[in-house]
This record gives C-alpha cells, structure tokens and sequence, in this order.
C-alpha cells in the first residue's frame, strides 16, 4: 500500500471539548484534503490548539467523531500517531538536551538502530542550518533554531501528517521565513500539513485552504481567494505626492465614493474600501471614477493599486470584530485538565 | 540581533538559508522501522534520564547532600540519648535513616514529570507510536539510579561513622536491593501525582505531607514498644516500619520473612494501583 494517501488526511465532524466553563471546540467540523497546507486561522482562544490536540490523540474530545487518514483518533489511536507528527506551540523538544541528542532520542524510539538514528540526526540537522548547533543544549537555541529542531524533530520519520501550531509566533520575519520554506519544501514532499496561526498573511501565503476558526467553531471555509471575495469589496490603496494634500484627497474620496476611507500610518498613503453593499457600480469603476476627481482637483497621485481585501478585513467582516488576542488556550487547557 | 546568534561568540553568524535540496534528502520518504519492543523503548527514555543528570549534575544535590546531612544530624542527635553512644545507635539506626532518606528522594520523580509536562515535551512522547508507559518507566528507572546512588553515599558515610553490619556485603547488598525494589513501586504514587496536581509546589506539598508522618510515625528512629497503643497500631501498619524491618534484619545477616512478604505485597499494589492510575491519567487527558 503506498505510504500517501490521496483523498482525506483529516475528516472531524461536530467535535466539542469544554475546559470547566470555556467551550474550547463548540461543534468543530473539518475536512483536509491530502497533500496540501491547510490552515485554521482564528484569534487566540478560538479553539486551534485544542482542536489540535484533539486530532493528534493528545485529547479527548468531549464529543463527536475524527478520523486521520480513515483512523478513529480515540479507537485507532495508535495507527493516527505512526502517521502523523506534532510541533507545539510550546517547545516539543527537551531542552535540558543538545540537538544531536534529541534527534538520536526520538530516533531509537521510532525504532531507528543506534547508528541509523545518529545518521538521520546528521542528516537533520544538516538539512536544517544546525550543525554548528548540534552539541549545544537546546535551551541555548535562539527561538528561530528552536524552531528548526522541533520540525526536523517532527520530519524524523517523514510523518504523512504534520501539525504545525503556531509555527511562528515570536519569531523574526527572517526566521519566519525560514519556517515557511521549511513548510513548502515539507509539503511539496507530499506530506499534508495542518498549520494553525493567529496571522492572516500566513495563511494567505502558505495555504491552499483555509478554515477561519472563532469560539469553537469554523466560522468559514475555502481557499484564500474565495474568502476574500465572500466579504465581497475590494480595497483601492493610493500614495499621494504631497502629503499636505491628502485631507483634501481624503474629502473627495469621501464624497464622490461615498465609503469608509482610512488614512494610514504613512502620511501620504489613503486606503479606501469599493465595491461594497449598496455600490451600483463595481470595484473597478469607482476606483476609476475615484481617480479622474483626484486629478480634477490637482491632486498627484505616485501609487495605485486595486486589490482584494486583506485576511484581515476578512475576519472583521466575518466576526464583526478585528483579530486581536484573548487567553491562551493551552494555559486554560492545563488549568481545567487538572 | 539576528536570530541565529543565540550565544554571543562575537563571530559573524553564519544566516540559515533553507535549501531544498538539503530539505529533499531528509524528505525522501524511508521505509519506517518496526516499532520498537516495550523494553527497548523504556531503556531509551531511561537514556534521556541519564543525559539530562550528564546536562545537570546539580540534581544530584539531592541525591548527595541530603542524604548526609540526615545521617549526621540523626546520629548525633539522638545517639547519646536512645543508644550508649552515636556509634552504638547507629547499628540499629543506619538501615532506618538509608530507608527514610530514599523514600524522600522517590518523591522528585513525581516533581520532575510535572516539570517535564509544563514544558511540552511530553505532548511529543505522547504522539509517539511506542508502548505507552516507557516515558514513565524508562524515567522511573532513571530515578532508580539515583535511589542506588543515595543508599551507597549513606553506607559510606555510615561506615566511616562506624557502622559495621554483621551481614556482610551480601547482607548489605540485599538489603539496597530491597530498599531500591520498593522505592521503584513506590515512585508510581508520585508519578500520579505529578500528573494531577497542578504545579510542582503542589507536588512537594502533597509528598512532605504523605512522607513525614510514613517515615516519623515508624519503627525508623526508635523501638515502637515504648509508644501509644494507637500509635502502635499504625506503625504496624505502615509499609515503611515492614521496609525498614526487613532491611534492617538483611543487613544484620538475617532474614525477616514476614516483613518481606509484606514488602512484595505493597510493591505489587503500589505498582498495580497508582501504575493504573498513571496510565489513565496519561491517557486521558
């Protein structure tokens, strides 16, 4: 039988899970395609990590059912953890030891003889930047080489599965995007990656499906551009020459577009959302119409551009509410664990 | 700073450039190993035990430190007035002291699996495809090393203080034996708790309160016949008093049948009981 399967990695269906009081999972249904990233986008709190946990086998779900590759993850459990791989939020690695003995640890656990599980640990940490690393203790690793230990801890037996949560939260962009070659290189393999994150632009960029995760629940489904075009308006971003202008381009934006329009940080930049309800022309014609008032009235405009709206408004529109922090589920989860 | 300098050498760090020709080596699909057998997977986690003592020598502190202070303050203490003289007390008190001091020590097993789990680590044993109880054995069996350690420091300074058993080396070996058999069942109460309670301060909390009156309330310091009929009734009871029994009569070159009896019995539940316990909290959770 081959080692990939086509079809479903994941299939859950209203799984629920309450910590005391909090309703970490609220009826979560899910359905990942193999092969793929897909990504559980939502706020701290809504219900990632645990839904996570719950199909790693680390947590039982309340109720409802979830299958990994066609495994129950509560009656086949052991057949879900030969397949798949988990990196934490938290640090899945023991820190107390260096790279090359973690590597070698899980190794001989994944049942690796002695000097197969020292080749692969070279091979690792070789592949990953960690060489010069490799006999230092982990909890010496600056959060980006963390990082890479704790995905080539969880590559070690090239998992068809691999649960990503939070890959990169509290990482620099440089490490960040070292993570995200990572991820690509991982799935381009063919193995299917589950990434949770709180950033839009992540899952913009590495997903091909997306679930926007709020209490418990998925609140959406699809690919980046179906969601961006669900809230249906677009978002026109102009760079005006001088920036003792723009109160001006800002009033005639206002009238002439009758919409919100936004001034940001930049003093010359304006940022107007089109297209919305109510609009009878579409994206393109007011932004058109928006740019012959501009030059009527004198104003110059450097930079334009009309595109879809951000992940970001996405989730405003989807949740009335930006995507801002709330607890953290993990600390909630071994409060009520206990 | 860059990320990847995470010790200041000075030097230039050299920037990881993730390449995919690096990545596709380790990405190449093997063919996966068979699991590996129940043993084999305890002994590698009790390499994990051994590797972090290599990393942190400063626990063995515990393992050290304590046991000796406890000899010393005890036989000096109590020497002159329960015995002729301190070395006099000794004979009948090394044994007790040797029990009390690895007894004590068994609770940090359940403290260290409480720390291991805050940290996360466990989340990733747990998704592991081996025997289920290895990360716990294989720790246990860790910790096994340090109880032998902690008897051996104690016989030592016992012997220097002048303690002579009449049992010999093979007396005294059974003796260590007995203690480190019923230490490693006895670990399996911490262990659950440690899965339970919520922090490690709970954990030492819940210990002090279960071990000090176990290793007080018994035949460790003095001859229960002076004591409270009530009291009696309890030290009698207590697996402790049947531990220190029976290696006491060892290391004295007898033997003490019906307090090793005893001792099996209590093994035998501690580890059938809070071994179940601890499994299906791990499991559940």
């Amino acid at each position: 039988m081959s080692r990939r399967t086509s079809g479903l990695a994941i299939e859950a269906e209203g799984l629920t899970r309450s910590f005391g009081e909090t309703r970490a999972l609220a009826g979560m249904d899910l359905q990942v395609p193999a092969g793929t990233v897909y990504g559980l986008l939502g706020p701290n709190g809504a219900g990632k990590t645990t839904a996570v946990r719950v199909l790693a086998t680390l947590l039982r779900p309340d109720g409802g059912q979830a299958r990994v590759f066609g495994h129950d993850v509560l009656s086949e459990a052991d057949a879900v953890r030969a397949r798949v791989s988990l990196t934490g939020q938290y640090a899945s690695v023991d820190e107390d030891l260096t790279g090359t003995e973690n590597l070698i640890l899980l190794g001989r656990l994944l049942g690796l003889p002695k000097s197969a599980a020292r080749q692969r640990a070279e091979q690792l940490l070789a592949a990953f930047g960690l060489t010069e690393a490799a006999g230092r203790q982990v909890k010496k690793y600056s959060g980006g080489m963390r990082r890479r230990i704790d995905i080539a801890a969880s590559i070690l037996n090239t998992p068809d599965l691999l649960f990503l949560d939070e890959p990169t939260t509290g990482l620099d962009p440089r490490s960040r995007n070292q993570v995200w070659e990572i991820v690509r290189a991982v799935v381009a393999h063919g193995t299917t990656v589950l990434l949770t994150t709180q950033y839009l632009d992540e899952a913009d960029k590495l997903a091909s499906r997306i679930a926007v995760v709020d209490h418990g629940r998925v609140i959406a489904e699809g690919t980046p551009g179906e969601l961006k075009s669900s809230v249906g308006s677009g978002t026109v971003h102009l760079r005006l020459r001088n920036a003792d202008q723009r109160p001006e381009a800002e009033r005639l934006l206002q009238t002439t577009l009758s919409v919100p329009v936004q001034l940001e940080a930049d003093p010359v930049a304006i940022t107007a959302r089109v297209g919305g309800d109510g609009s009878a022309l579409d994206a393109s014609a007011q932004a058109a119409r928006a740019l012959g008032e501009l030059s009527r009235a004198g104003i110059v405009v450097d930079d334009f551009s009309l595109g879809q709206p951000s992940l970001d408004e996405v989730f405003l529109a989807l949740t009335d509410r930006p995507a801002g922090p709330a607890t953290d589920e993990r600390d909630d989860e071994l409060e009520a664990a206990r | 700073m860059s990320s990847d300098t995470a010790t200041s050498t000075g030097r230039a760090p050299t920037v990881y450039v993730p390449s995919s020709e690096a990545l596709a080596t380790v990405l190449a699909p093997g063919a996966r190993p068979p699991r590996p057998s129940p043993l084999s997977a305890s002994l590698t986690f009790s390499w994990r035990a051994l590797l972090k003592i290599k990393h942190v020598p400063e626990q063995l502190f515990d393992v050290t430190a304590f046991p000796i202070i406890m000899v010393l303050m005890f036989t000096y203490l109590f020497g002159g007035a329960l015995a002729d003289s301190p070395r006099d007390y000794l004979q009948f008190f090394l044994p007790g002291i040797m029990v009390t001091s690895v007894v004590m020590i068994t609770m940090y097993t359940g403290v260290g699996l409480n720390t291991d789990i805050e940290k996360g680590v466990f989340d990733r044993f747990r998704t592991l495809p081996v025997w289920r109880p290895a990360a716990l054995v294989g720790m246990i069996v860790g910790d096994v090393l340090r109880y032998v350690l902690a008897a051996l420091v104690i016989l030592g300074v016992g012997l220097v203080l002048g303690f002579r058993p009449d049992g010999g080396v093979l007396g005294v070996l059974a003796g260590i034996g007995l203690l480190v058999v019923f230490s490693f069942a006895f670990s399996w109460v911490w262990t659950f708790f440690g899965l339970v309670l919520r922090s490690e301060k709970s954990v030492m909390g819940v210990s002090m309160m279960v071990l000090f009156p176990l290793t007080f309330l018994s035949n460790v310091f003095v001859d229960p016949s002076t004591m409270p009929g009530w009291l009696q009734a309890f030290v009698k009871a207590n697996p402790i008093t049947h531990l220190v029994s029976s290696v006491r009569a060892a290391m004295a070159g007898a033997t003490d049948s019906s307090a090793m009896i005893w001792i099996v019995l209590w093994s035998a539940a501690f580890i059938l009981i809070f071994g179940t316990l601890t499994m299906h909290r791990y499991n559940r959770r």
